[in-house]
């Protein structure tokens, strides 16, 4: 019967199909047992989810831990701070990461899920929002904070406003529109890219700051990749975002001049920022206060916390969990940040870092 | 349903039977399998109205703004959440309106094409190929759209503005031609191609030869054949494929999300960067969203899903009045 | 319609032919048309008042249309004037939908065919830089297969059982008014959009009910996206079953649902599967849904009930977003990939349904 025929065949293809997808082998093996970082190995699997900025720093970091403990499976999927917190909360994942600390909403939800202790922001990440633009012929690119402010507001619409005139002699200017990109997606860059535009130029920059972007005018692109791309496919453009994405895209930055002359963005220059920031929380909680402010500093910068329990984890997932974070905070963990475009923790803060960190127990 | 067979015992529920007993209670259970599945269909489509309801309840009454009159969306703002679907109401119908505007010819065309115009055995090629596209994944012409159509179109943006541009929603005061509505509803014109010239094309074969030859035989030009004999029989099923390719566009969400400068402010300039969709929406905020923001996505949702049912509804009432398409299906 | 024409004419009338079929424009004519277009378009580009290939198109394209038309209204009047101008729109619908199409498929290719490789295939990404290049995506072909695979084993049962309902046990009043409610419902859901499905998903399931997510959540939703496909499908086809097949059954005593699972299903299994296998197809590249429902891994997960688990979609996604180049020819590989899977599903589909001689489709 042609119709069994047809059944035999349907089948068969699909077994095929199944076979085919079952015998594959992971990229990569790892060293059995042993240590990392001075540290013994961890095996298991947790699951973390959050913050997109800092994606390739964690899958940089979770490479070399599951290379160098290959029982160890740790998988970070970058869904956002925000849905992040939420897995955090709803005992989807081991650890949330987020570009902002918990909000007191959230966090009485997130200490009422850890059962014995509270739930601590570990800055972890830190990164650089630069200022890429595409304008042919100008390779250099000053802009102080009130002109930052301004382009993004949509008060200075031209490249050749005084305004950035001004900051940049010697250099010509065309005459185009500003076509200035924001994020269309929520998101924890905006977020602190306007916390600085509040900050450093309240006169010129009226609206909230916020995931969401609230000034009128200008273009939006998804994710700190879109940014890139539509920065690289349209002239006369400007948009923010973090350094690596720049870099990736070997995108123009812009150096930022808080009045006390331009800074390159690089990793070095955001670090004394970070280092600088004060903390805010209490305990173990490392909830920083950035100086957006300063002028020795690279001002414009994000910091990416771990979110997890101090005490009353998952017992299944914490040593894990805490194995990861005390790699990640390692001097070899943070000495792989600045070569991928971030910027590691450095000075006194590291060091309270490593201190909470230890301080997770189940 | 007319064509349901009646058992042959009509009159009686039961079918006579030698075995007795065990028949019923084997066609019983039988019975009552398949009436659980169709059960569970209802089931399924009254949980999602009811979870989604009821998830979205908390931020509708957190919210501090007009839901349908507000295009801000800043759900997880504290103390006062603010957000509405005004912009998304807007953005979802126009981007659907162009999709519509341009899908529908084009894809009655290529089905018209295929189905009269073109050689018999280049049609069934052609056939298969459009079918091909209708399995293209979303996301896949999101990817196209955003690397490859969005920078060809910026031209066709400026003409439009330079020549058109005295017809107010072909203007553009920003200068700006990317990521704009009109190009997310190209993107979804051609998404929705596929389907509206495989169904299209299904009903316009079925046309009975005897029609088309006796339109031809009265001396009919070839147009005036498809005009007068073609179209009345097939429109109700071409204005189903018309539906179905409505639902398609209005509930896309990768490749608007991927393609759209998604915005949520109401823009009548079509060229102009800007706009933001219900599903583009849900697939942008969700990764941040808090508890309220998370609701207030899934508060978007439901209006999403009470259109669809619009929508559908109405391409039913079409159908059912022109009863005769079922018969012929 | 203007009976005049098919009038025959006098013997003597030198244009016979003219009176019979009308006066007819010379079978050169179209391409004479095109030519002076295309001519007159290129000039037109020389000084410079069209510029750019896309635009000497569309010029020579318009004036193409206008000499035709003009010709033809000239000599053959205005019926056939307008037949000529749909004639052209018909074509011309059809090039402009062929471009952007084929376009499509040639994006994917050319893009996705740089990096498919053996090892692209058969590897995951677990260990590798993702901002560099390497790796493979067949964690994410094993996780598709599982997704689809369950959802298939959810939803064609479901599927075909209550179109079974709906077809075979809806002979008396009530039970016709259940399956009208069932009917329309089928088609509402046809048309709920992915993103809403992955909502509830994620509201009932992982929000409401505290599971994890998980490739079988992400199955969850597949199955309730290709119900309604797999219901309209095994509904037309139980109704092209001829009733004189069932009543024979009946009549010879066999119980109902005998007679369905013996004689009603099998007559219909061939169109049954194509529709199945073009729901799956369907569903194969909903990427919206499982952003929301699953949790995407780099390394291979054999279980969809436990842990997270990659899929082509979250797959390509993942890379696309992740803002290298060396990311982006793997999301483009993914993508020719999951194309391909996709479309060997369609062009199987279509074959049993070619050598079954099921009509529809």
């Amino acid at each position: 019967m042609s119709i069994s025929r047809t059944v035999r065949v349907v089948a068969i293809a699909m077994l095929g199909g199944l076979a085919l997808a079952a015998c594959g082998s992971d990229s990569g093996s790892g060293s059995t047992g042993g240590t990392i970082a001075g540290q013994p190995c961890q095996t298991g699997s947790i699951k973390a989810s959050g913050s997109s900025a800092q994606k390739n720093a964690m899958a940089a970091w979770v490479n070399a831990y599951q290379t160098g403990c290959a029982g160890a499976t740790i998988d970070y999927q970058a869904t956002g701070s925000g849905a992040g917190i939420q897995d955090f909360i709803n005992k989807q994942t081991a650890f949330a990461g987020s570009d902002s600390p918990l909000k007191d909403a959230d966090r009485a939800k997130a200490d009422a899920m850890c059962a014995a202790g509270p739930a601590i922001d570990i800055p972890m990440v830190g990164g650089a929002i630069v200022l890429a633009y595409n304008v042919s012929g100008v390779d250099t690119l000053v802009l102080p904070a009130n002109v930052i402010a301004g382009i993004f507001a949509n008060t200075i619409t031209t490249w050749n406003d005084p305004a950035i005139a001004a900051a940049n002699p010697g250099v010509t200017l065309p005459a185009a529109t500003i076509a200035a990109f924001h994020r269309s997606d929520s998101s924890g860059t905006t977020d602190n890219f306007t916390k600085y535009l509040k900050n450093a130029a309240a006169s010129a920059w009226t609206y909230d700051s916020g995931k969401e972007w609230a000034a009128p005018g200008g273009q939006g692109a998804k994710g700190s990749d879109g940014m890139a791309n539509a920065v690289t496919s349209t002239a006369n453009s400007i948009a923010y975002m973090e350094l690596s994405f720049a870099q990736n895209a070997k995108l123009a930055v812009a150096s930022v001049d808080n009045g006390g002359g331009a800074i390159v963005p690089s990793s070095d220059t955001a670090a004394s920022t970070i280092a600088a920031a004060t903390v805010k929380g209490t305990g173990n909680d490392l909830s920083l206060s950035i100086d957006y402010t300063t002028t020795t500093g690279y001002p414009i910068v994000l910091v990416t916390y771990e979110i997890t329990c101090e005490k009353g984890g998952d017992a299944a997932n914490v040593p894990l969990t805490k194995a990861l974070l005390t790699y990640t905070s390692s001097d070899e963990g943070q000495g792989k940040l600045a070569a991928i475009g971030y910027v590691p923790i450095t000075g006194d803060l590291l060091t309270k870092v490593r201190t909470s960190v230890s301080a997770i127990s189940s | 349903m007319s064509t349901t067979v009646e058992p042959a015992t009509a009159g009686t529920a039961e079918p006579i039977s030698i075995h007795g007993q065990a028949v019923r209670r084997g066609d019983r259970i039988f019975r009552g399998v398949s009436l659980f599945a169709g059960i569970t269909i209802l089931v399924i489509i009254g949980a999602i109205g009811i979870f989604l309801i009821w998830r979205a309840i908390p931020s509708l009454q957190a919210n501090t703004a007009n839901f349908f009159t507000t295009s801000a969306w800043f759900p997880d703002q504290t103390p006062n959440p603010v957000f509405g679907i005004a912009a998304l109401t807007f953005g979802t119908l126009f981007t659907a309106a162009i999709a519509m505007v341009l899908g529908v010819p084009v894809g009655i065309g290529i089905a018209l094409f295929i189905a009269q115009y073109a050689d018999r055995r280049l049609a069934s090629t052609l056939g298969f190929v459009t079918d091909l596209l209708a399995a293209v994944p979303s996301i896949i012409f999101g990817m196209w759209g955003l690397s490859f159509l969005t920078p060809h179109m910026e031209g066709l943006g400026q003409w439009l503005n330079d020549y058109l541009g005295f017809i107010p929603i072909f203007r553009n005061d920003l200068n700006q031609y990317s990521k704009s509505i009109l190009i997310a509803g190209v993107v979804l014109a051609i998404m929705v191609l596929p389907t509206i010239s495989a169904l299209s094309r299904e009903v316009l074969t079925q046309v009975p030869r005897s029609t088309i030859e006796a339109s031809l035989a009265l001396g009919a030009t070839r147009w005036e054949m498809v005009r007068q004999a073609m179209f009345p029989f097939a429109r109700p099923g071409m204005i189903s494929a018309a539906m179905l390719g409505l639902g398609r566009a209005l509930g896309e969400t990768i490749a608007v999300a991927l393609i759209l400068s998604a915005s949520n402010v109401i823009n009548w300039h079509i060229t102009e960067p800007g706009g933001n969709t219900f599903a583009a929406n849900i697939a942008l905020k969700w990764n941040e969203a808090g508890p309220i923001g998370l609701s207030a996505l899934i508060a978007s949702g439901l209006v999403l899903f009470a259109i669809t049912l619009v929508v559908n509804t109405i391409a039913r009432g079409i159908i059912a009045r022109h009863a005769e398409f079922r018969e012929s299906s | 319609m203007s009976t005049t024409q098919m009038t025959p004419a006098p013997a003597t009338e030198p244009a016979l032919h003219d009176l019979l079929a009308g006066r007819q424009l010379p079978r050169w004519a179209p391409l004479a048309a095109a030519a002076a277009g295309i001519v007159i378009s290129l000039l037109l580009n020389l000084i410079s008042a069209v510029d750019g290939v896309a635009g000497t198109a569309v010029v020579a394209a318009i004036l193409f249309v206008i000499f035709q038309t003009g010709w033809s209204l000239r000599v053959e009047g205005r019926r056939h004037a307008v037949d000529r101008l749909a004639t052209t729109a018909v074509y011309a619908t059809f090039v402009i939908a062929a471009t952007p199409l084929i376009a499509v498929l040639a994006t994917v290719f050319v893009k996705g065919i740089k990096v498919i490789s053996m090892t692209f295939l058969t590897h995951s990404m677990r260990n590798v830089d993702t901002q560099g290049p390497g790796g493979g995506l067949q964690h994410a072909i094993v996780g598709t297969f599982q997704q689809v695979g369950l959802a298939a084993l959810m939803g064609v049962p479901l599927g075909i059982l209550a179109a079974i309902y709906l077809v075979e046990y809806t002979a008396d009043a009530k039970s016709s008014r259940l399956a009208r409610a069932i009917g329309f419902v089928v088609d509402v859901m046809t048309g709920v959009p992915s993103v809403i499905v992955g909502l509830f998903v994620y509201s009932a399931f992982i929000l409401t009910l505290g599971l994890p997510r998980s490739g079988f959540a992400a199955a969850i939703a597949l199955a309730i996206l290709m119900l309604p496909v797999v219901v309209r499908s095994t509904e037309e086809m139980l109704r092209i079953v001829p009733r004189e097949l069932r009543e024979a059954s009946l009549a010879l005593g066999i119980p109902r649902w005998r007679t369905i699972t013996k004689i009603v299903l099998p007559t219909a299994l061939a169109g049954i599967i194509t529709g199945v296998m073009l729901a799956i197809a369907r569903i194969a590249g909903e990427t919206a849904p499982l952003l929301l429902t699953t949790f995407l891994s780099q390394s291979f997960n054999y279980n969809a009930f436990k842990g997270p688990q990659a899929a082509l979609p979250t797959f390509i996604w993942d890379q696309f977003t992740s803002g290298t180049q060396a990311s982006q020819d793997r999301a483009w590989g993914g993508a020719l990939v999951l194309i391909t899977i996709v479309m060997l599903f369609y062009a199987g589909a279509r074959l049993i349904a070619r050598f079954t001689g099921v009509k529809k489709f």
